[in-house]
């Protein structure tokens, strides 16, 4: 009974795949748009009943469908895990994957290929599913290279323009970077442990590892190689770069892929394995501190983006940022409240931009944005809330989760407290930049777009109203006092993060982080509500904010530094190595031909001659027979 | 009944066929007339037929005689394919002359 | 010298004249008839050896049919002039040296061989008359029953072959 219905969890939506693969054409865009829809919404309701489960009898439950590798002494299971962790998980991914997908149906109702974007992303929450539930980190392995390849597929899903297949490239080259590191973490951990399923391996680190550690050296190895895989999935610096070109794609998948689930898989795996980076506490620090960085840079570089969804995309690189400051302090009940809240509010914040931009026909330039407010009411309505959600303002959901992270920080390391405190006072000045430039003022786009302004339809507004909500209220799982997300994940955690009662520190922090957010929203409203301030086109800018605009030349850095050099190489491959080479290839068959038309020149067809050859030959081996006696 | 190489010799018989047969091989080297070249190709099966029977009565063995018969019977079958062939060629080129038939030049 | 001897020598001499007056002569139907005497003195051997059915059956392929075809082809190409050019003098010499050192190659290599033993054996039993060719030739169990048939497949296919090697081409289109 179990079995079949942790199948039925995995595999609807593959089955949904399939469907859409071989049907989806002939079926039409409305049954195609459901079948993809009830698909993933049957996998949340089977989430949902495991959860109930869970929640009743609190074990886990872990499932072996088959085995699967066998080399000496490393065995590996295809099995499943359901514990606190990976069902909190579950949750979200489909629950949020199921309320894009029914957005989907009406956002991409006039594409062509509208069967084969719900295909792929079926596929992407099946392999979303298989990451989340795996009980090794193979299985896990698999469900990660699986997004990986549905994120590109989807990034380059309007294949015709060559700008959006060379993001998907770049993503995923990107990726295969963080991957590799991924792949030897995964190696050098099975041959130390001689297991790769996840509670061998914890008992391993946790009883025999503590009481005698051996190969300390190569256990950091492997944690920092585990975390460069993270660093690529979930875009940290310095793989961070896909992330704003991923935005090529639809919205949608924006919003599912590119911002609530498939970049959290780093926090998922590192929280998953924090029985290994509590170990290493050199590794931690440097997740520490490269995600103050990224949270940092990425934010500062989201200052001056004028492309809406660029904005929102340098905001998830800083908001995971912030997450992977909250890994690298041991935080991770903290690091997964804020994936829980940063998911709602920003899988919102991208549909809502989205639906501005479904009004504008494909504009997503905020510079030719403005007055949509009145136009676009309930669009304008969710996106406040949410930016008030990742603004940190109090009581949204954003507000307690981030408030903890950089409570933990201040507890940590008070430098990595004010790079994270600068980021949140930046965060909420991006955020109402955006806010002002799209629905404030007046309208700047052309008369013709003006006139074919609309409220979205409902399919597109109920999404954005449930994640407004759950932006809202979101904060609840974790409320200072109740704690319940802490509670409900001791079991999954190696050493228990212990928490303060509420004191005079916590709330003077509070009141900073708050003021501190309504200080970049005042900047923002001073700048462009007050000064009527629009940025200005892409040539008049000068100095400074030249190189924030250009996102501090990081992506001509890479071409200079990899991009150039293999081009070079493979130039000289090109027109040197190969033509020597192919010179040396054609010599054997220049000399083959010479000896060739020397020996023809044996052939003169003159039968007198060949019966000379003929006797004298014959004359030879009668004698050396008759010598050899 | 006595055996005839008592009075002959066995080593008379071998002087005279390898004579034979060297003097086809001249005839292939020297001339230039298919038809001659032929010819001097009989007179060597020929000489190896007349040491067949040669042997055959020194070991007082009808095998080799019978070998003579099927060797036979291929010179026949040789020689009227073969001159049909010399037909053809002369059909062709208007001429059996070897040193005209070139067309084995590499 | 017995006569037998003489009568030997008489028809060696005969056949390695005639063979060699076949290379020799420069008409092709000089050659024809001078290769028949040569035929013929070959028969007398065989009858020498007192084969008398092989030396009919040799007079009647060789002498008969084989001399038939020569000269018919001869004449169907009519070849009966001295027209033949004469190879160039380095191949006449080499044909010579050729022939020389086979000779002599051949005529040592029997020589030092074994065959020479000198003496004779006689059994006395009949080996070589037409009966006993009979029985040797297609008896069932030791004979050779199936090369015969095959010789004459293999005579049946060389006639089908010279047909339509010699018949004339139709001309392509």
């Amino acid at each position: 009974m179990e079995n079949s219905l942790v199948l039925l969890l995995l595999l609807t939506p593959f089955v949904g795949f399939l469907f859409n693969v071989f049907f989806g054409k002939k079926a039409g865009k409305n049954i195609s748009g459901a079948i993809g829809t009830i698909a993933v919404v049957v996998s949340f309701a089977m989430s949902v009943y495991f959860f109930m489960q869970l929640n009743t009898s609190g074990k886990a439950i872990q499932v072996k469908l088959f085995d699967w590798i066998q080399l000496g002494n490393l065995k590996v299971d295809f099995g499943i895990l359901l514990d606190q962790l990976s069902l909190l998980w579950l949750l979200f991914v489909t629950g949020i994957g199921s309320l894009i997908h029914l957005y989907s149906i009406s956002y991409m109702h006039d594409d062509e290929n509208m069967h084969k974007f719900f295909a792929y992303l079926n596929l992407f929450v099946f392999f979303m599913i298989t990451l989340v539930v795996g009980s090794n980190l193979l299985v896990m392995f698999i469900g990660w290279e699986g997004v990986g390849l549905c994120s590109y597929l989807l990034i380059g899903f309007w294949y015709k323009n060559q700008d959006y297949n060379d993001a998907a490239k770049k993503a995923f080259i990107m990726n295969r970077i963080g991957d590799l590191g991924f792949l030897i973490g995964i190696f050098i951990l099975a041959s130390m442990c001689g297991s790769l399923d996840f509670i061998a391996m914890k008992t391993h680190f946790l009883s025999i590892y503590m009481n005698t550690p051996q190969n300390v050296f190569l256990t950091g190895i492997a944690a920092l190689c585990l975390f460069i895989g993270a660093t690529g999935k979930s875009a940290q610096l310095p793989l961070y770069t896909w992330l704003p070109d991923a935005m090529a794609g639809p919205t949608p998948v924006s919003a599912l892929i590119h911002a609530a689930t498939m970049v959290t898989a780093g926090i998922f795996m590192i929280t998953r394995m924090n029985f290994l980076f509590d170990l290493t506490h050199d590794v931690q620090h440097i997740i520490a501190v490269v995600g103050a960085i990224t949270a940092l840079v990425a934010a500062s570089i989201g200052l001056l983006q004028n492309d809406i969804k660029k904005v929102l995309a340098y905001s998830t690189v800083s908001q995971l940022g912030l997450m992977f400051l909250a890994l690298g302090m041991g935080a991770y009940t903290v690091a997964v409240f804020h994936v829980i809240t940063h998911a709602f509010f920003k899988a919102c914040l991208f549909l809502g931009s989205g639906s501005v931009i479904h009004a504008l026909h494909g504009e997503q330039d905020m510079r030719k944005m403005g007055g949509l407010r009145k136009v676009m009411p309930i669009t304008f309505a969710t996106m406040l809330i949410s930016t008030l959600a990742i603004a940190g303002i109090f009581p949204f959901a954003g507000f307690w989760s981030k408030d903890e992270i950089l409570m933990v920080a201040f507890e940590h390391n008070k430098v990595l407290w004010i790079v994270g405190s600068i980021a949140s006072i930046m965060t909420a000045f991006y955020m109402f930049r955006l806010m002002y430039l799209t629905f404030f003022r007046e309208f700047r786009g052309t008369e013709e777009q003006k006139h074919h302004l609309h409220e979205s339809p409902s399919l597109i507004t109920l999404p954005l109203i449930i994640l407004a909500a759950l932006a809202t209220v979101g904060g609840l799982i974790n409320l200072p006092g109740s704690n319940w997300l802490n509670h409900f994940l001791e079991p999954i955690l190696a050493t228990k993060h212990e928490h303060h009662a509420l004191g005079s520190q916590e709330y003077m922090l509070m009141a900073i982080a708050l003021t501190g957010a309504i200080i970049g929203i005042v900047w923002a409203y001073s700048k462009y509500i007050k000064q009527g301030f629009v940025p200005k086109e892409d040539s008049e800018i000068s100095g400074f904010s030249k190189t924030i605009y250009n996102k501090y030349y990081v992506d001509e850095f890479y071409t200079s530094l990899i991009v150039k050099p293999l081009n070079g190489l493979s130039n000289f491959f090109r027109t040197t190595l190969e033509p020597a080479l192919g010179k040396v290839v054609y010599g054997f068959g220049t000399v083959a031909n010479g000896i060739g038309n020397q020996g023809k020149k044996l052939q003169t067809g003159s039968i007198g001659l060949y019966l000379f050859a003929f006797v004298i030959g014959l004359l030879a081996i009668v004698s050396y027979l008759f010598l050899a006696q | 009944m006595e055996n005839i190489l008592n009075q002959i010799g066995i080593e008379n018989y071998i002087f005279l066929s390898v004579l034979l047969f060297c003097i086809g091989v001249f005839g292939v080297l020297y001339r230039r007339n298919a038809i001659i070249v032929f010819m001097s190709i009989e007179i060597m099966l020929n000489a190896v037929n007349l040491l067949f029977v040669a042997f055959s009565t020194y070991w007082q063995d009808a095998k080799g005689e019978v070998f003579v018969f099927f060797s036979m019977a291929v010179a026949a079958a040789e020689v009227a394919v073969g001159l049909a062939i010399l037909v053809a060629v002369f059909r062709n080129i208007g001429s059996v002359d070897i040193s005209n038939l070139k067309n084995l030049k590499g | 010298m017995s006569p037998i001897l003489i009568i030997f020598y008489v028809l060696a001499a005969i056949t390695l004249a005639t063979a060699f007056l076949t290379i020799y002569s420069k008409n092709p139907i000089h050659s024809a008839i001078y290769l028949v005497l040569c035929f013929f003195s070959i028969a007398g051997h065989y009858l020498l050896f007192n084969a008398q059915f092989l030396a009919i059956v040799h007079v009647i392929v060789y002498s008969g049919a084989i001399m038939i075809l020569f000269l018919f082809t001869i004449m169907l190409m009519n070849l009966n002039k001295e027209d033949e050019v004469h190879k160039p003098r380095i191949t006449r010499l080499g044909a010579i040296t050729t022939f020389i050192l086979l000779s002599t190659a051949l005529v040592l290599i029997f020589m030092y061989s074994k065959p020479f033993v000198g003496d004779y054996p006689t059994t006395g039993e009949d080996f070589q008359s037409i009966k006993k060719l009979g029985t040797v030739l297609l008896d069932d169990k030791e004979g050779f029953m199936v090369p015969f048939e095959f010789a004459s497949i293999l005579l049946l296919v060389a006639m089908i072959g010279a047909v339509l090697l010699s018949k004339k081409e139709k001309p392509t289109k």
